[in-house]
């Protein structure tokens, strides 16, 4: 795994139409950290990370990277989604394979298949088709296919909010244990956020603005979802959010009138 | 107030239809016999309809001299590659049209001003451009095959979802695989659903050619056996037309099972 990127935000905005959803955006995230995007719904947590992995283009400003990228690397910036994009005509390992496809050889690229199901343990479901996987195995399926590719920037978009919740905290732990490069993460949750980011960035209502950036230095190793802590961070990252939730809830209401 | 005592009323059934294969085919085989049971007793007579025996002589006749196998060789032949031409082509077209904008609206006008055309009105013209031969046919059908299959696989690729082909390109992957192993293989049940409309509209324009300027196909059997009120051989050449468009609608279900096996 690389020790990761660093991507550098300057003055980032972006606009659908005449609707502007980011301004001023402003980052660093560093190399090998995680970095959360946290804010209340529109804000542009997703757009921003469109742009941040070359998906979208910013209407105003930049993103550059810097650092070394790993010969074996194959996709240096590589999404999860939160709908799992997987390919339902192709196996489970036929969907990690898409990936490596005439970028290994046949041996190597089976080898790496295997090591990254054993790794996410859906190793006994090679042959099985996505329909039949539960969500929380078709999200570990669509981390396998990320990880295939020995990314140096990892950026996962709410990967966590279309499963159930018992199958999200399990797989909370599970993702604490795989990251290990650059990582950038949008999430709702609070939780997910102080259980995985070292910085967390919390953006203001439409148009998204970085309001406040917190810091835990904490490694994630040593992190437990009951660390008074870690609940502390949580309540007062709410605080942040709370009114501009309770403003942007209230201006879809509106908009629906 | 209405007072109730008693078991709640099932209302939940129905609308759920299934395919039973051995009804399907009792079906066909009453029908028949039916059929010749009429002729039998003399309540239809045999140049108004000739009887299920009759036509099967008349099939067995054909199968024997060799006279069937002449025309059903051309027949296949012309519909091979009229309909993988069509295919083909209209395939390339849907793909193009539903990926790429430069080509959606040119394409889509040519599309909607020719498809509603009927073809076989275009048969004179396509003789003149191409002779009285093979390739003034296999153009007939690949043309009426050409336009429901773009309309098909556009309707596909409209359909097939950005996220993956969002998920492709997040990877990486090149135009010709994004086309390749998510457009195409997504676009598929749409595709395979186009086949079951092009397979029975390239049968009906392969007889209709055939029928003019031909002297081999069932078309031209057909045409000739009806001109001369030989109406055994007429119905016999219709049944081979409809035992074929069985054979090509079984042969398609046979590859959607195959292609499809993923949905479950």
């Amino acid at each position: 795994m690389n020790a990761g990127l660093r991507l550098t935000l300057a003055g980032v905005g972006h606009a659908y139409g005449g609707l502007t959803v980011l301004d001023g955006i402003d980052l660093v995230a560093e190399a090998g950290e995680v970095t959360v995007l946290v804010g209340p719904s529109g804000c542009g947590k997703s757009t921003l990370l469109g742009i941040m992995g070359g998906l979208l283009r910013p209407t105003t400003g930049s993103v550059t990277q810097q650092g070394e990228i790993a010969e074996d690397c194959l996709n240096p910036l590589t999404y999860v989604f939160q709908d799992f994009a997987l390919l339902p005509w192709r196996t489970v390992a036929g969907n990690v394979a898409l990936v490596l496809e005439g970028r290994l050889p046949a041996a190597e690229r089976r080898a790496r298949v295997e090591q990254v199901l054993t790794l996410v343990g859906l190793a006994d479901f090679a042959g099985a088709w996505p329909n039949q996987l539960s969500g929380g195995m078709r999200q570990r399926l669509g981390i396998a296919r990320a990880l295939a590719t020995r990314p140096a920037c990892l950026l996962l978009d709410e990967p966590l909010s279309a499963l159930d919740a018992q199958t999200r905290e399990l797989l909370l732990d599970e993702f604490a244990g795989l990251i290990a490069t650059t990582t950038l993460y949008v999430t709702h949750t609070l939780r997910e956020a102080v259980r995985l980011g070292h910085q967390i960035v919390v953006l203001s209502r439409r148009p998204g603005r970085i309001r406040h950036i917190v810091r835990i230095d904490r490694p994630l190793a040593e992190r437990r979802s009951d660390d008074p802590d870690l609940i502390a961070i949580e309540a007062a990252l709410w605080q942040m959010i709370r009114d501009d939730a309770a403003a942007a809830a209230r201006e879809r209401l509106d908009a629906v009138r | 107030m209405r007072c109730v005592d008693g078991a709640v009323p099932f209302r939940g059934g129905g609308f759920a239809p299934a395919d039973r294969t051995v009804v399907a085919i009792l079906s066909l085989i009453g029908l028949v016999g039916l059929w010749q049971l009429g002729a039998s007793a003399g309540w239809i007579g045999s140049l108004f309809l000739p009887a299920p025996v009759a036509i099967g002589r008349a099939l067995w006749a054909l199968t024997v001299s060799g006279e069937l196998w002449k025309h059903l060789s051309a027949s296949l032949t012309r519909l091979a590659i009229g309909w993988a031409l069509g295919t083909v082509f209209g395939i390339a077209v849907g793909v193009a049209v539903g990926l790429w904008s430069a080509v959606r609206s040119p394409a889509m006008a040519v599309v909607a001003a020719l498809f509603p055309i009927p073809k076989i009105a275009l048969v004179p013209l396509f003789i003149i451009w191409f002779g009285i031969g093979e390739g003034s046919k296999i153009v007939t059908l690949s043309f009426g095959v050409f336009f429901p299959t773009v309309i098909a696989t556009v309707g596909g690729v409209d359909n097939v979802s950005r996220s993956l082909i969002r998920m492709g390109q997040s990877f990486g992957l090149p135009v010709w695989a994004l086309v390749g192993k998510i457009v195409l293989p997504a676009a598929l049940p749409a595709i395979l659903s186009g086949f079951r409309v092009t397979s029975s509209i390239a049968i009906v324009l392969l007889v209709a050619a055939e029928m003019i300027g031909a002297d081999r196909g069932i078309g031209a059997f057909v045409l000739s056996a009806g001109n001369l009120y030989d109406t055994d051989n007429l119905l016999a050449g219709i049944v081979v037309l409809s035992l074929l468009g069985l054979t090509v609608a079984g042969a398609i279900g046979v590859l959607e099972r195959r292609l499809l096996r993923w949905r479950g």
